[in-house]
């Protein structure tokens, strides 16, 4: 079968500044209907130095960046944790709309309305999906919702009246778990999964004490495995007076199968750029919804949305409230791209997205289990992990192998995470890839692994198609070139 | 369902390879009991036409859907935004794209966000800016924490108590858990940060000023520098509206070691207060203690220039607990959001209409008094300024806003108790004469 990736005509673009004529503006000035007022010439600074472009200089100096781009919209992204699922274009238009794009965060509630319904509606149907009673959607990112439950624990234990000292964290963790956990001063202790890739309640009880604030769990977790201890680990936790941390980031494999909230978890984050279809735009912006037990609500970051009646509004008498995590209310552009993406696919919509996210990454699994290592030959979720063990005596790595990918037109799998398997190659695909495309992707694995037999020099210097070759990375961190 | 490609033979070819009589079966190995027994009680799934005309509805009921006048500021600004920025900024490969991981093909975002930085240091005078954060205010904690965690003695650090509200509450809520203290710089009569308070202070990571400050006043950077530097700690700056760089002396130019501040003025709409822009700058020794991304230029294999996320070993999926900070996404579209602006604005555009922001806002300042509004402060301010109004001016000011769409400022007593009756006003580029006028004839009435 033919492979997405080819050559094509592509530009070279130098840096903005190099572009730069003196003279040129590519901006509308607004005609002036006012008096010039003078500042204090000590106030005064030079003018920035940035570059002079026309519009044309502007358009296409981004439109040739863009032409340099992989994107969801070209191709697909198995990134193993990132749910690299398709961005609906309605759910820009949504966003777009005047009323929710021009709206000032301090109109007042009065003149809110619409914004305080979407916030409020969408707060009820992620406690819907995940099974909990309330909802914040202040948390800019994934990271950020960690650190906004974590300081929830650290608050609801500093109210019992014994602040501790420790958090436990799965080896299989996601990097931003210990983080946030260190943020709040806690002491992350490494808590290591059994040899069936999931956690064993009795490594989870040896390490649980009355100085363990609580234990930090993803699930399915990074392995794309399902905790099925989940139960049993969160009574021992809340046994010794612990709470449980979820970290919902796999969300995308479980909605409608389970509820976390009716699991045991405490406290659960919500990334929406990967669940709910908000667009990655190269890094940001995200948005990370936090949900708690009935216990946490106290705790919850203000402003919440309070609705009587049929009226909406902001209310700031929480006492017990963590305090502030965003200057307004969180990123509502991205709340409104979430919402639409929910009203678009109802409840069945969502489980069937969870189901065939589930097929695909199995369908992948055992297509490709004899060509790659699978270091746990159960069924996954919606997500496997292989390593580079078959194809080591070429001496191919993992690094190899994702370079190599992107020649035939893939983004690579998520590589060298979870650092509990060595050498990790993690593939999720999301249900919104189509079983050719995935059959695509299987063909072009099965093919580097030939490539890596009979012409392994082939892959060392992979990729060949994008506008650059492997990059100097050692270089730019010894001497960063942070500007120009 | 059209996000969902599977059709009732594609599902049956992949069972059967996977071995699964049917798609529930796919969850065997979950335990029953911890299945959910309740289901999903959603709202059906409604038709792309069907969810326009709801969120219609939904965006109808906010007064922004209509053409109206935005005289408030306070973190979030009125600006025109040019129409090549939502174009160029909705291309699939910039809106779609994952964090670029894998540089090879990731070189739009990676040399787009180079030029962010790039441009960010010649905005705010300084060395080195970030991949950006989530909003000024985080990126504002942020500062706090690297000065106090840098100081070897301090476990305390001053701050003006004229730095948005919101931001020195979101500051307080970062530090809570760590046991430093915010020490508060009172405001004097001025409208400005209290330098003499501050001088009466000991034992200080560092001094934390917003410039324009939250009153919208033009702080004198260059005390608080000499005065930090008498006290041997850092000084960190802030910003609410970027623009306000196109005219005023630069942060770096005072010597400034950290500057945190909020970019949504540099061609985002307000959307509600989010998503924004948190920009982050140092001086070149703060590279290795700024959290968040980094893009760094290199060169291929081959020698061609390119570029690549650098320094990663402060970031969280490197370092773990021990990392600078927990952020993992940056506001990435944002960031190539206020490249394309400043791209096309440049220096000319910036400085123009910066001006033009002060002129409005003069202008205003000045038909309101003459309506019968009170001045407060008598110092040079950007595009924001405080007045006193008679009592009963809040029924006139929702009134107005009722009856034209104009809102006539922020009311400053929710953020300041013992300012009743003061509103925070904003004039932009984008608020006409012929508005300002009908406010001022509304008011005088």
């Amino acid at each position: 079968m033919t492979q997405p990736g080819t050559t094509g005509l592509i530009f070279n673009e130098p840096e903005l500044w190099d572009k730069s004529r003196e003279g040129r503006c590519g901006i509308s000035i607004p005609r002036s209907d006012v008096p010039r007022a003078d500042l204090d010439p000590a106030l005064t600074g030079d003018t920035p130095e940035l570059p002079q472009l026309s519009e044309l200089d502007v358009v296409r100096h981004f439109i040739r960046l863009s032409q340099w781009n992989f994107c969801i919209d070209s191709g697909m992204y198995p990134l193993g944790s990132c749910t690299m699922k398709y961005n609906p274009k309605t759910n820009e238009v949504q966003a777009a709309r005047k009323g929710f794009a021009a709206a000032h965060p301090l109109a007042g509630d009065q003149f809110s309305q619409g914004a305080l319904k979407l916030m409020y509606e969408l707060e009820q149907l992620l406690g819907e999906i995940t099974g909990f009673p309330a909802v914040t959607l202040q948390p800019a990112a994934g990271a950020h919702g960690e650190f906004t439950g974590m300081l929830m624990i650290h608050a609801w234990h500093a109210k019992q009246g014994r602040q501790r000292s420790k958090i436990l964290v799965p080896d299989t963790a996601h990097g931003t778990n210990p983080a946030s956990a260190s943020l709040c001063g806690y002491k992350s202790v490494n808590i290591k999964s059994g040899p069936k890739g999931v956690l064993e309640p009795a490594t989870v009880a040896e390490a649980m004490d009355e100085d363990t604030a609580g234990i930090m769990i993803t699930n399915p977790n990074t392995l794309g495995l399902f905790e099925d201890n989940i139960k049993e680990v969160c009574d021992i936790v809340h046994a010794k007076g612990g709470l449980v941390y979820g970290d919902g980031a796999n969300m995308n494999a479980v909605m409608g199968i389970i509820k976390p909230g009716e699991l045991g978890i405490d406290v659960l984050h919500l990334n929406l750029h990967k669940t709910f279809s908000t667009p990655h735009g190269g890094g940001g912006p995200g948005s990370g919804p936090v949900a708690v037990v009935k216990d946490l609500i106290p705790f919850l970051p203000v402003p919440r949305v309070q609705k009587e009646n049929d009226t909406y509004s902001f209310i700031t008498n929480c006492p017990d409230s963590i305090g502030r995590m965003h200057t307004f209310y969180g990123h509502f552009g991205i709340m409104v791209r979430a919402f639409a993406y929910i009203l678009s696919m109802g409840g069945d919509g969502l489980k069937r997205a969870s189901q065939l996210a589930v097929l695909n990454a199995n369908y992948i699994k055992e297509s490709l289990k004899t060509t790659l290592d699978l270091p746990y030959d159960r069924p996954c979720m919606h997500e496997c992990v292989f390593t580079d063990k078959s194809v080591q005596e070429y001496h191919i790595s993992t690094m190899d192998m994702a370079k190599r990918l992107l020649d035939y037109g893939f983004h690579p799998p998520t590589v060298y995470f979870p650092l509990v398997v060595d050498a990790a190659f993690m593939v999720e695909p999301t249900e919104t890839e189509s079983k050719d495309d995935i059959d695509q992707f299987i063909e072009a694995v099965k093919a580097i692994v030939k490539e890596a037999a009979s012409n392994p020099e082939k892959l060392k210097s992979a990729p060949y198609l994008p506008k650059v070759t492997r990059l100097d990375e050692v270089a730019a961190a010894r001497k960063p070139c942070l500007k120009g | 369902m059209r996000y969902l490609p599977h059709t009732r033979q594609d599902i049956d070819q992949m069972l059967a390879v996977t071995g699964h009589a049917d798609l529930n079966q796919l969850f065997e190995t979950i335990p029953d009991s911890a299945k959910t027994k309740t289901g999903l009680n959603l709202p059906d799934a409604l038709s792309e036409w069907d969810l326009n005309a709801e969120m219609d509805k939904l965006a109808s009921q906010n007064a922004a859907c209509r053409s109206y006048t935005c005289l408030m500021g306070a973190g979030s600004y009125d600006h025109h935004i040019p129409a090549i920025v939502p174009y160029l900024v909705s291309r699939s490969e910039f809106m779609t794209a994952y964090t670029p991981y894998q540089p090879e093909v990731s070189q739009g975002t990676l040399q787009g966000i180079y030029e962010f930085q790039t441009m960010v240091t010649a905005l705010l005078g300084m060395d080195i800016a970030t991949a950006s954060h989530y909003d000024g205010g985080t990126a504002l904690a942020e500062c706090a924490l690297i000065a106090l965690r840098k100081s070897k003695s301090a476990n305390k650090i001053a701050v003006s108590n004229l730095i948005h509200p919101s931001h020195r509450h979101i500051m307080k809520t970062y530090l809570g858990p760590s046991g430093y203290e915010m020490v508060d710089i009172p405001a004097d009569k001025n409208g400005l940060t209290d330098l003499v308070a501050l001088k009466s202070m000991d034992d200080i990571a560092g001094v934390a000023v917003q410039s324009p400050n939250f009153f919208g006043n033009i702080e004198d950077l260059g005390s608080f520098k000499a005065c930090a530097d008498e006290k041997n700690c850092l000084l960190i700056t802030s910003f609410t509206e970027a623009l306000a760089h196109g005219l005023l002396k630069s942060p770096g130019r005072f010597g400034a070691d950290l500057v945190a501040g909020e970019g949504q003025s540099l061609g985002m709409s307000k959307s509600f207060g989010g998503p924004g822009l948190g920009i982050l700058a140092g001086t070149q020794s703060m590279m290795r203690n700024l959290p968040g991304r980094f893009v760094g230029k290199t060169v291929d294999s081959k020698g061609r220039r390119g570029y690549v996320l650098t320094l990663a070993t402060r970031e969280q999926h490197i370092r773990r607990e021990k990392a600078s900070s927990n952020i993992c996404s940056n506001n990435g579209l944002n960031a190539m959001t206020a490249a394309i602006y400043m791209a096309a604005a440049g220096k000319n555009g910036i400085r123009e209409i910066a001006r033009l922001n002060h002129d409005k806002a003069v202008y205003l300042k000045n038909m309101l008094v003459g309506a019968g509004l009170q001045s407060v402060y008598s110092g040079a301010f950007f595009n924001e300024f405080v007045l006193k109004a008679p009592a009963g001016f809040a029924n006139k000011r929702r009134e107005i806003a009722e009856k034209y769409n104009l809102f006539a400022g922020v009311p400053l007593e929710p953020f300041y108790p013992d300012m009743a009756d003061h509103y925070l006003f904003c004039a932009t580029e984008t608020v006409s004469r012929q508005a300002m006028d009908l406010l001022a004839k509304e008011v005088k009435a």
